[in-house]
């Protein structure tokens, strides 16, 4: 078995886990509570993207950018109406309020375009590109290179911009930040558009990677993601991108070994492990330093 | 400048500030010296915003402005969030410094003039360092590795990056070696001198009362005594109470 081989299936995987754990982590970092819904904003992108793909006017890329600003959207509202609300109550509450709209979503999405199976449309050509006897297919290229491209943006943006340098403040200091003028609300909605934004990219290229949408295929990718997201060190951007990647090879090398059974359980036997050994994650904070 | 009326401010049950009123005029120094929990910082992060009065005929006027309450012959209640007061121009440097630990000195700058429109330019770097040469040789620093001494004049040189007309400062003294607070006590009478208006909490009375023009003493969250400075440096009681005399 070509360990490259699984390298570049894992990457591909990994990459679209990381995407969506990054919502967890951006979130997670300026308001301290865990938005379960980003499992269903990835289905929403995915069967945006699907509805997108099937009107025949649009190519992929158009699919893609579409379903985005789609599930940007719908962050934004799930975070007005789900959560705004409830941001000075305890995190128990934001947190039940997280899986009673995920479980919105998913049944919304049963209801509105039914329980089965879709497959997506070929919007490009698969192409296998042989080098050797290591393969990467065209698909594979296109989800790694605009994982790749939206995670730089998004490190530039953080690094670079007053908004991104304003979620930072946010993320270290709040009381300061609003010292600062900044409008923490304005931040918070940013972030959730962020977020989602990402998550729905990732359905979208889970979609064409996978060739299936279905209205429960955010339960597992967002627990991984999850996982993906505290073995990267929850509330670190970095730590996010590292952890998906982690959990994405670590589910591929588990069936080059003959464990498909077992595929699923991967990432959740490594979040137990984090949670045992290093809860703080392979980048995170060591804990709240509180005044 | 800032005028506070009847201000009263509750955490949960409990009374931290019973109808405190006071004012500062353009210009001055006004020092708020007290105990530890007499309500002072609970004072400076209503004024900002951080914090809300708990009855509704509190006043909190800034520049003519209401930042909280009704104004005579208005039907409108005005609640103020801390960024829109820090965009009229007040500025508050908090208890602890509160620098943002993960950002460089040059970062932390840029967070203070967040609440301006457009990047800041050379004149405003140059006017903090002005005040704190310091800060220049430690731009790229990240400011969590700073000594106590240089998060204080982080924190401040921060808060004058939005241009304030009035600057609230607490403790600027706290935690810090006698000869750097002699220094930074120079550096809030020349920031003072320059034309920024300052209202100023601090236990140590001594100096606090040296630097300003006029002060208020608070006594579990009500206000006790109030005068010119110089004055109540004589109070008998004051030198008791607070200047260990």
């Amino acid at each position: 078995m070509n360990i490259m081989q699984q390298l570049v299936n894992g990457l591909a995987l990994g990459s679209i886990y990381a995407l969506i754990a990054l919502g967890y982590t951006m979130v997670y970092g300026i308001i301290g509570m865990i938005n379960f819904a980003y499992g269903e904003i990835y289905m929403f992108g995915a069967y945006a993207g699907l509805t997108l793909a099937l009107s025949n006017y649009v190519n992929v890329y158009v699919a893609l950018f579409g379903a985005m600003i789609i599930t940007m959207v719908l962050g934004v509202v799930i975070e007005r109406i789900a959560y705004k609300p409830l941001r000075r109550s305890s995190r128990l509450s934001a947190l039940i309020s997280a899986i009673g709209v995920s479980i919105f979503l998913s049944s919304l999405m049963v209801r509105m375009k039914g329980p089965n199976t879709r497959g997506f449309p070929k919007l490009f050509e698969n192409r296998i590109f042989a080098i050797g006897d290591f393969q990467i297919t065209f698909y594979q290229i296109v989800i790694i290179g605009v994982a790749a491209l939206l995670m730089l943006g998004l490190h530039l943006f953080v690094t670079y911009s007053k908004t991104g340098r304003a979620m930072r403040a946010c993320a270290q200091d709040q009381d300061a930040a609003k010292l600062m003028g900044v409008n923490i609300d304005r931040v918070v909605s940013i972030t959730f558009a962020i977020g989602s934004g990402l998550a729905g990219a990732a359905g979208v290229l889970s979609g064409i990677y996978f060739n299936a949408v279905q209205p429960y295929m955010g339960l597992l990718a967002g627990l991984k993601a999850f996982a993906a997201a505290v073995l990267g060190g929850i509330g670190s951007i970095p730590g996010a991108m590292i952890g998906g990647l982690v959990i994405g090879l670590t589910e591929i090398m588990g069936i080059t070994f003959n464990l498909s059974e077992y595929k699923d359980a991967f990432a959740f036997a490594i979040l137990i492990l984090v949670l045992m050994f290093k809860p703080s994650g392979i980048l995170g904070r060591k804990a709240n330093k509180k005044v | 400048m800032l005028k506070l009326e009847n201000l009263e401010v509750c955490y949960g049950s409990i009374k931290a500030l019973h109808g405190i009123s006071l004012e500062v005029k353009t210009g001055e120094i006004v020092a708020l010296i007290g105990a530890n929990g007499a309500g002072k910082s609970t004072t400076l992060r209503t004024i900002s915003g951080l914090l809300k009065p708990s009855n509704k005929d509190s006043k909190i006027v800034f520049k003519e402005k209401y930042i909280y309450g009704t104004g005579e012959g208005s039907r409108k209640y005005e609640s103020m969030l801390p960024h829109k007061i820090v965009e009229m121009g007040l500025s508050h440097v908090p208890e602890g410094r509160r620098v943002f630990p993960e950002m460089s000195v040059y970062e932390n700058l840029l967070m203070g003039a967040h609440s301006r429109k457009g990047k800041p330019g050379q004149a405003d770097f140059d006017r903090v360092f002005h005040h704190f040469p310091r800060l220049k040789e430690r731009i790229k620093q990240m400011a969590g590795t700073l000594s106590g001494g240089e998060q204080q004049m982080l924190a401040m040189g921060r808060a004058l990056m939005a241009h304030p007309d009035l600057l609230l400062l607490d403790e600027p003294s706290m935690g810090l070696a006698p000869m750097l607070v002699e220094e930074i006590f120079h550096i809030i009478e020349d920031i003072n001198a320059a034309g920024t208006t300052i209202l100023l909490v601090e236990q140590n009375a001594h100096l606090a009362l040296e630097i300003s023009n006029r002060a208020y003493v608070l006594e579990t969250g009500e206000i006790v005594l109030e005068g010119r400075a110089q004055d109540l440096a004589q109070n008998e009681d004051i030198r008791k109470a607070y200047l260990g005399e």
